[in-house]
């Protein structure tokens, strides 16, 4: 019965998607008010249908209804609850039905949010929103619905992967999929701008808190799943250059240009074509995302079930949204004009270059993903692409981003001085060269790589710092507070200052990590000590223990440092009831300053196993660094001047020649 | 006139910039293609020194054997018309069996042997890699094609 009512629930959505794709698109052409209305309503309306049809699935998997074949097929009586109801995203249907979920939930929440919007300009949104509804509600009844029976019914399900049984992956779907469709309002903006031949200040105004918020939650959920393959896979890694990671890098990338492009075009109206053309591809390649995963072309973790028909409905889709939006983009993006000019060294310039260079890794990184496939799929032979290449391009790309980056927030805009700027900064440039050269000896051997690392990393957080310093010192003949000087920061240049200090952490991280880490496979019998990274393991005990829906070997191990006991490990080696395979299950440490992780591998006889035991030193400055970057979205998102409705157009920035250097200060 | 020739040191710049990041874009991709050889490749001994390249097939039955420290395994891989040693240092993949597809990464040392720097295996039970299915498809379509020779002669 809850099966019928999800499917009925989804086709009901389907129907609303229809009418929100094409009734406000052609109130807008018309300029009928009243089709225009509809779509707010039809957006509120398949936010509650999909809501329904979800909210029908997990009472099926809660219920452990093994009569619908997706249940039995990632579901099991013995399943806690907590992944009984994240299991619903534990394959491709379900997931594909809360990508769904939160694409009619961002529908409504910019028909909430925008109510300051020019009428025509929502209903476009909206209409291009109900659009890619219907290419995903439609994948989703036409090839994967979720809702399927299974007669006769499943006595008991064949439950969740145990890789999937982690509260990391609790929140990593979610949040990656925010992100991901967030960046369909971006796209819905932009095309909509596009139809409307309007591409002004005022368009990237509105698009700019709903790209940041979106950038901010992809960001947090590659994050998560980084977080989750690093302790759950157990390799010790956290970034393999696996196509599927860069699935999610790519619009990463992208959306992080389209981010600062939208800057450029809020602030001085200029790169107008540049950024709707950011804005498409970041959706295009979002899109390519959902293909690489959910097509079958590749195998990994993530990819679900073979279908050759899911394959082809996404590409074809993808064709059509990309072929579509490419085409309005050449006949209407003549139209819109070009912002004012701008000197060699300027902000815009700087912005320039990093889009450039974001671009450029975006593609490195398309080229590395995708030629492989391209190969096999032609039967031109098999080959892969490996973490080198992708290693070899990245490296040189993102040293002169990050070079800039501590200086670019600083320029002004249209005009600078290039050796103003730089002779500002001397002394930080100086400092950060010199503290990140000494850093890395405390950690071990010099490395070239920690001491680039550590001196970008202290380059643009001091730099950021200094900034923000020199903004809340008071000026001469000034009276206003501290408290008042930190409120004009606004929130947009301090989310900003978060983010790229967010940045400058994973940076020194990364560097750390990769320049320090000490792994090593050994064979440990109980009562015996291995020295890795200056720690003491010692094997105490070998135990067999119970879980809910597994029993495991347990290893007990005690963990020293110069003789003092720091914590005791105990990583086990499951085996759920309901799979014949063993996973192993990680046991960590955390620290400030490095990670020691142990992990089991195979019995051996005399009472041993082989073990992987790690350490890894500032692992947690990625982490820190990428919550810091999700934070700065969230907070730029907010900031006021968003929620005021731009009342007369002469506010903005628009057209060439507008009022130069006294604006030069404001805030990205 | 100024503005027009910063505009063009501006371009120029720019495809410059563009060039060599391109130049070294394809260098380091040309560098770093990894190439995928079946058992039967490297016994006809087409497949080149030195270099990294993936193998596919299954874990040769009765093939795998740990040495005295506990940590080396040794195994053989076969596409089913040959074998390959293979050597390995570290924690095999959870669903490493005999007779399961896997597919390793490394390099080949003198006298044949494989050492691998990575072993992977099928992450769900019902799954092949695709990579150990393709070498035991084309070697059963040598031998198809051999025995369909051997036939003609008589």
């Amino acid at each position: 019965m809850v099966a019928e009512l999800g499917l009925f629930a989804l086709i009901l959505a389907l129907l609303l998607a229809l009418a929100q794709g094409t009734l406000p698109l052609i109130g807008a052409a018309r300029g009928d008010v009243a089709l225009m209305a509809v779509g707010r309503s039809a957006a509120y309306g398949q936010l509650f249908f999909m809501a329904l049809a979800y909210a029908a699935l997990t009472y099926a998997f809660v219920t452990d209804d093994f009569s619908i074949a997706y249940v039995a097929n990632h579901s099991n009586t013995l399943l806690p609850t907590q992944y009984k109801v994240s299991g619903v995203w534990g394959g491709h249907e379900g997931s594909l039905l809360l990508w769904v979920l939160i694409l009619s939930f961002w529908s409504a929440a910019v028909a909430t949010f925008s109510r300051s919007l020019p009428r025509e300009v929502l209903a476009r949104v909206l209409g291009v929103m109900g659009l890619i509804a219907i290419g995903f509600i439609g994948f989703t009844l036409f090839t994967s619905s979720p809702f399927e029976r299974l007669l006769p019914a499943a006595l008991e399900g064949r439950d969740l992967n145990p890789m999937l049984q982690d509260p990391g992956l609790i929140i990593h779907p979610p949040m990656l999929y925010m992100g991901y469709v967030g960046f369909s309002v971006a796209f819905a903006f932009a095309i909509a701008a596009l139809i409307g031949g309007r591409l002004d200040a005022a368009w990237a105004r509105w698009s700019r808190p709903w790209t940041a918020v979106a950038w901010a939650f992809l960001t947090i959920g590659i994050g998560l799943g980084s977080w989750w393959a690093y302790y759950v896979l157990g390799w010790g890694g956290w970034w393999f250059w696996d196509p599927v990671e860069n699935a999610s890098f790519m619009p990463w990338l992208m959306g992080t240009a389209l981010l600062h492009s939208l800057a450029v075009t809020e602030k001085r109206g200029g790169f107008k074509n540049w950024t709707v053309m950011l804005a498409i591809m970041t959706f295009s390649l979002v899109l390519l995302a959902a293909f690489l995963v959910r097509s079958g072309v590749l195998t990994s973790v993530h990819a679900f079930a073979v279908d050759p028909d899911r394959g082809l409905y996404l590409l074809l889709f993808m064709a059509v949204v990309v072929a579509g939006s490419l085409t309005l983009f050449a006949w209407r993006a003549g139209k819109v004009g070009l912002g004012g000019g701008f000197g060699l060294v300027s902000r815009e310039s700087a912005l320039l270059t990093n889009n450039v260079l974001l671009a450029v890794s975006g593609a490195a990184v398309l080229l590395g993903t995708l030629y492989p496939l391209f190969l096999d799929a032609f039967g031109l032979g098999k080959i892969s692409v490996g973490p080198p290449y992708f290693e070899a391009v990245f490296l040189p790309l993102m040293l002169p981003l990050l070079l800039l980056l501590g200086f670019g927030p600083r320029l002004r805009w249209k005009q600078d001085s290039p050796t103003e700027q730089l002779w500002r900064l001397r002394w930080i440039f100086v400092a950060s060269l010199a503290f990140g050269m000494i850093w890395p000896l405390f950690v071990g051997n010099w490395s070239f790589l920690a001491g680039i690392g550590a001196f970008l990393g202290l380059w643009i957080i001091g730099s950021s710092l200094k900034d923000l310093v020199e903004r809340l010192l008071p000026r001469a003949g000034s009276r206003q507070t501290l408290g008042t000087r930190a409120k004009r920061l606004g929130r947009s240049y301090v989310g900003m200052q978060f983010a790229h200090i967010g940045v400058a952490l994973v940076v020194i991280g990364i560097t750390f990590v990769l320049g320090y880490d000490d792994e090593r496979d050994v064979r440990m019998a109980v009562g015996e000590t291995v020295e890795v990274g200056g720690y003491g393991f010692r094997l105490d005990t070998l135990e067999r223990v119970q879980g809910p829906n597994f029993v495991a070997d347990q290893a007990t191990v005690a963990v020293f440092r110069d003789g003092q006991r720091i914590t005791t490990l105990q990583p086990q080696m499951r085996e759920y009831f309901s799979q014949d395979q063993p996973m192993a299950h990680t046991s960590l440490h955390r620290g400030f300053f490095r990670d020691l992780y142990v992990n089991m591998g195979e019995p051996l006889p005399g009472n041993a196993w082989v073990m992987r035991v790690y350490y890894k030193p500032y692992m947690n400055w990625v982490w820190a660094g990428v919550i810091l970057m999700g934070l700065g979205g969230f907070l730029a998102a907010t900031d006021r001047r968003y929620r005021v409705r731009v009342r007369r157009e002469e506010d903005l920035p628009d057209a060439v020649g507008d009022s130069s250097s006294k604006t030069s200060a404001a805030p990205v | 006139m100024k503005k027009r020739q910063k505009r063009l040191l501006l371009v120029a710049g720019g495809l410059a910039g563009v060039a060599v990041v391109a130049g070294l874009v394809l260098n380091a991709f040309r560098d770093n293609l990894v190439f995928f050889y079946t058992p039967s490749d490297i016994v006809a001994e087409i497949v080149p020194m030195e270099r990294t390249f993936r193998i596919g097939g299954l874990v040769e039955d009765g093939s795998v054997h740990r040495a005295e420290d506990g940590v080396t395994v040794h195994f053989r891989v076969t596409d089913t018309a040959v074998a390959v040693p293979v050597v390995y240092h570290g924690i095999l993949p959870n669903l490493f069996r005999e007779g399961q597809g896997v597919v390793a990464v490394g390099s080949l040392e003198d006298g044949g042997v494989f050492r691998a720097s990575q072993v992977m295996a099928r992450h769900d039970e019902t799954y092949m890699p695709p990579e150990a299915a393709e070498a035991i498809k084309r070697a059963q379509r040598e031998q198809a094609r051999t025995v369909g020779h051997a036939d003609g002669g008589y």
